[in-house]
C-alpha cells in the first residue's frame, strides 16, 4: 500500500471530496447493484484501461464485470475461461504464470479449477532485468491456445517491465501461436504517472486484434483499498460474442457474490465521468507515482555515491511499487535483523516504505548488507 | 472468429430479472413483487435511521481505506456471532466459532460450500428443502457438491408439509449436509414452530448430519432478534456443531454494501483457529479481503449501545409493517369476494409469501394488471403498501375467481 512521505496512508483528497458528495447526496440508498455492477463504474472504468479513442468501444466489443478487486476480477475471468475457453470445461488448459510473480496468482486458477499452471521464465537474476529470450522461448514453446498472465504494468514484484519493443515481439509471438493474453492491471496511472502510457501494452494488444482480458484494480490508483473496486474489462470480436460471454460471466458472479459492493464504485464513477474530477484523480496519482519515482532516484543516487559494490541502475528502471534489489537471502536476514529494515526474502523491497527522512539509513543498511555478507 | 462463439446465451436471472422487466412497464398501476428488498408504506427503498447515524459517525473519524484482514472487520465478525448465537451462548463465551466476514449471504453461502467441499469429505450430498431459495442449487454445484431435497412445503395447505420433511429427514444418508433456513423461509414464508423444531433437530441428531444454517431475516422476521435465532441456538445447545450464513442485507438495509459474516461452530478454540486458517486459504484467491464500508456500518450498530437499540426499533417497524400487510392482503381478498382460503399469507412469515397462485395466473398478472413475481407465485410482501394492497387484491382475485 502507498505511504506518505510521513509513513502514513494517504486517502486521496479527491476521495474525500466525492465521498462527502456521496455522503450529503440524500437520493443515494443502499440498494443492490445489478450483477455485473453500477453501469456508469463499468464503462467509465473499461475506458480508462483501453483508451478515449479505443476502437473496440467504438465498435461496441468491450464488456466489463464490476469486482471485488483485482482478485475478484482475475477470479471471475479465471472460472470463465475454465468453463468456457478452448473447449468446454477444459480444465487442462495450461495457465502461464511469469517466474515470480504475485503469488495469489497460482491460487487464483487453481481454485478456479485449472490443473496445469506453469511458469513462464521473466526475471533474470544475473543481469537484473527482462529474461526476454527466455520469455519468447516459453511462448513459442508453450501449447497453442496456453493462457498467459501478463502484468500490464509495474510488474509485481520485480518492477521490471518489457519496452514498447518488446512488448510488440511479445504479441507477435502469441498471436502467431493463438495464445491467451490475460492482463492484470493494478498500477494504471500509479506506475509512470501517466494513466496512457501505463497502458500501452494493453491498447497495443487490442490494436493487435487480440481478444483478451484485462482484470484492473482500481486499489492502488485510487487507494481505495478495502473497498474492494475491480474491474474485468472483456475485449471480443464483435458485440454478440461479448453479449453471449458478460451473460455466463453474470452467472459465475451470481453464485460467488451475487452483486458487488456499491460504495468504492460510486466514488470511482463519480470521479472518472467528471472532467474536473477526473483532472483532480490525475493530479493525486502523479502525486504518488512522483514521489516513488523520486525515492528510487535517491536511493539509487545515495548507493552510487556511497560505492556500494554492483550496479544500481535498476532501481531507477524498474517502476512502480516494487523494486526487486538484488540483495540475496542472507543479505535480507542481515537487513531484518540488524537493521530492522523489512523487505521479502526475494530481495523485494516497497517503494512506499522508503521517506526522505529514512533514505540515508535505509541506504546505508543496504550498503552494510552488501558489504559485509556475500 | 471468436474465442466465444460456442458460448452461449445465458437465461436471465429469474429474480433479478423480474425487476428489470418491471423497470421496463409503463403502466402507472405497477407494482414490483420480485425482489426481496424492503420498500417503506410509499414503495420507496428505505434507508434506516440508525444506518444513517453509524455513516456520520464514521465519516467524522476520517478512518483511512488499508486492507482488511482477510477474515474481514473483526469488530464486526465478533458481533455478528454474538447476535447470532446470543451473548450467553456457551459456544460464543469459549470461543469454540470462527466467523469471517462474507459477501452478504451469497458470499457466505459461497466460502461455506467451498469449505465443506474441500475439509467434509463424509459426502457430496447437500440437502435443500424444497422448494428453497433459488440461488442456492448453483452455488452448491459451482462448488462442486451435489443437490438432494426433503419435503419441505405442502402446496394443497401452502403451509409445512412437517410429516413428510420428518420422513425424508429420517431418511437421509448419515454424514450428509442438510440446510435449513433459520426463520422466514424463502421463498415460501412457512417456518417451522419451536415444537416443529425440536423434532427436527432431534431427527438430525440421529442421523448425524452436518447443519448449514441459512439466516438471512433475523429481526426481520417476527421483530425479534432472540426469537427469530432460536432455532439456530437451540440446535447449538443441542450439541449440533453447525455452520451459519448471516446476511445484514434486509435486517439493516445494507443491500448493496454485502455485509454477511460466515460462523462455524468447533470442538474447541483450537479446531476454530484450523477451520479460521483454511477459509482464509479459500478466500484470498477469490477477492482477497472484503468490503469495508458495509461492515464498519453494521459494526457501529452492533457494538453502540444507542444505536442498537434504535436498530432493534426500526427491524421491528419494518417487520410490522409487514405483518400488518399480509394482514390488510387477506382483508382485502375478502372485500373482493374471494372464496379462497388466504389464511396461509398471514400464517407465513418474513419478506415473502408463497401465493399458492400457478404459472398461468403468475403470467396473467404481470401482464394484464403489471403485478410482477417469480413464477413460483412467490411476492414479496415488502413491496406492498397500504396504497396498492387494494389494486393487488383485485388483481389477485381476477385471475383466481
Amino acid at each position: 500500500a502507498y505511504r506518505t512521505d510521513e509513513g502514513q496512508p494517504w486517502v486521496l483528497p479527491v476521495v474525500k471530496k466525492v465521498e462527502q458528495m456521496i455522503a450529503n447526496d440524500n437520493s443515494l440508498n443502499h440498494e443492490y447493484l445489478p450483477i455485473l455492477g453500477l453501469p456508469e463504474f463499468r464503462a467509465n472504468a473499461s475506458r480508462i484501461a483501453l483508451g478515449d479513442d479505443s476502437p473496440a468501444i467504438k465498435e461496441n466489443r468491450v464488456g466489463s464485470v464490476q469486482s471485488l478487486g483485482g482478485t475478484g476480477a482475475l477470479r471471475i475471468g479465471a472460472e470463465f475461461l475454465r468453463r468456457w475457453y478452448n473447449g468446454n470445461n477444459n480444465t487442462a488448459t495450461p495457465v502461464y504464470v511469469s517466474a515470480p510473480s504475485w503469488e495469489n496468482h497460482n491460487s487464483v486458477f487453481m481454485d478456479a479449477g485449472f490443473k496445469d499452471i506453469r511458469t513462464y521464465h521473466y526475471w533474470d537474476a544475473a543481469k537484473r532485468g527482462l529474461d526476454l529470450q527466455g520469455l519468447l522461448n516459453d511462448l513459442e514453446h508453450a501449447p497453442e491456445f496456453s493462457i498467459f498472465i501478463l502484468h500490464a504494468c509495474a510488474h509485481n514484484p520485480t518492477g521490471t517491465d518489457p519496452t514498447p519493443e518488446q512488448w510488440k515481439q511479445i504479441a507477435a509471438v502469441m498471436k502467431r501461436r493463438s495464445l491467451f493474453p490475460f492482463f492484470d492491471s493494478a498500477y494504471q496511472g500509479f506506475a509512470s504517472g501517466s494513466l496512457d502510457k501505463d497502458a500501452w501494452a494493453v491498447r497495443y494488444f487490442v490494436s493487435e486484434g487480440f481478444e483478451l482480458f484485462c482484470a484492473q484494480s482500481f486499489s492502488k490508483n485510487f487507494g481505495l483499498y478495502n473497498e474492494r473496486v475491480g474491474n474485468l474489462t472483456v475485449v471480443g470480436k464483435d458485440a454478440d460474442n461479448v453479449q453471449r460471454a458478460l451473460s455466463q460471466m453474470e452467472k459465475i458472479v451470481r453464485t460467488t457474490w451475487s452483486n458487488p459492493p456499491s460504495q468504492g464504485a460510486r466514488i470511482v464513477a463519480t470521479t472518472l465521468s467528471s472532467p474536473q474530477l477526473f483532472d483532480e484523480w490525475k493530479g493525486n496519482v502523479k502525486t504518488m507515482a512522483d514521489r516513488v519515482l523520486l525515492m528510487r532516484s535517491e536511493l539509487r543516487s545515495r548507493l552510487e555515491a556511497l560505492g556500494t559494490p554492483g550496479t544500481w541502475n535498476h532501481i531507477t528502471e524498474q517502476i512502480g511499487m516494487f523494486s526487486f534489489t538484488g540483495l540475496n537471502p542472507k543479505q535480507v536476514e542481515y537487513m531484518v535483523k540488524e537493521k530492522h529494515i523489512y523487505l521479502m526474502a526475494s530481495g523485494r523491497i516497497n517503494m512506499c516504505g522508503l521517506t526522505t527522512k529514512n533514505l540515508d539509513y535505509v541506504a546505508k543498511s543496504i550498503h552494510e548488507a552488501v558489504t559485509k555478507i556475500q | 472468429s471468436s474465442w466465444w462463439s460456442h458460448v452461449e446465451m445465458g437465461p436471465p436471472d429469474p429474480i433479478l430479472g423480474v425487476t428489470e422487466a418491471y423497470k421496463r412497464d409503463t403502466n402507472s398501476k405497477k407494482m414490483n413483487l420480485g425482489v426481496g428488498a424492503y420498500r417503506d408504506d410509499n414503495g420507496k427503498p428505505y434507508v434506516l435511521n440508525c444506518v444513517r447515524k453509524a455513516e456520520a459517525m464514521i465519516a467524522s473519524k476520517k478512518m483511512d481505506k488499508e486492507y482488511l484482514p482477510i477474515g474481514g472487520l473483526a469488530d464486526f465478525t465478533r458481533a455478528s456471532a454474538e447476535l447470532a448465537l446470543g451473548e450467553n451462548s456457551e459456544a460464543f463465551k469459549s470461543g469454540r466459532y470462527v466467523t469471517v466476514q462474507g459477501i452478504s449471504g451469497t458470499g457466505c453461502l459461497r466460502i461455506g460450500a467451498n469449505f465443506l467441499h474441500r475439509f467434509f469429505k463424509a459426502s457430496r450430498d447437500v440437502y435443500l428443502p424444497k422448494p428453497s431459495w433459488g440461488n442456492h442449487t448453483p452455488i452448491f454445484r459451482d462448488a462442486g457438491m451435489q443437490l438432494q431435497a426433503y419435503r419441505y412445503y405442502d402446496p394443497k395447505t401452502c403451509s409445512l408439509d412437517f410429516s413428510g420433511a420428518v420422513d425424508d429427514i429420517s431418511k437421509i444418508p448419515e454424514k450428509s449436509i442438510i440446510l435449513l433456513h433459520a426463520c422466514a423461509h424463502n421463498p415460501t414464508g412457512v417456518d417451522p414452530r419451536q415444537e416443529q423444531w425440536k423434532e427436527l433437530a432431534a431427527v438430525v441428531k440421529k442421523r448425524n448430519l452436518l447443519v448449514y444454517f441459512d439466516m438471512a431475516y433475523q429481526g426481520f422476521a417476527s421483530g425479534d432478534i432472540n426469537r427469530d435465532a432460536w432455532a439456530v441456538r437451540y440446535f447449538i445447545e443441542q450439541g449440533l456443531n453447525i455452520v451459519l450464513a448471516q446476511s445484514f442485507a434486509k435486517n439493516m438495509g445494507l443491500y448493496g454494501e454485502r455485509v454477511g459474516a460466515f460462523t462455524v461452530i468447533c470442538s474447541d478454540a483450537d479446531e476454530a483457529k484450523r477451520v479460521e486458517s483454511q477459509l482464509k486459504i479459500l478466500i484470498r484467491p477469490m477477492y482477497s479481503n472484503p468490503p469495508v464500508n458495509g461492515a464498519r456500518i453494521a459494526s457501529m450498530i452492533l457494538n453502540t449501545p444507542d444505536l442498537r437499540k434504535e436498530w432493534l426499533t426500526e427491524v421491528k417497524g419494518m417487520a410490522d409493517r409487514i405483518i400488518s400487510m399480509r394482514t390488510q392482503l387477506v382483508s382485502n381478498l375478502k372485500k373482493e369476494g374471494s372464496s379462497h382460503n388466504w389464511q396461509h399469507i398471514t400464517d407465513q412469515i418474513g419478506m415473502f409469501c408463497f401465493t399458492g397462485l400457478k404459472p398461468e395466473q403468475v403470467e396473467r398478472l404481470i401482464k394484464e394488471f403489471s403485478v410482477y413475481m417469480t413464477k413460483d407465485g412467490r411476492i414479496s410482501v415488502a413491496g406492498v403498501t397500504s396504497g396498492n394492497v387494494g389494486y393487488l387484491a383485485h388483481a389477485i382475485h381476477q385471475v383466481t375467481k
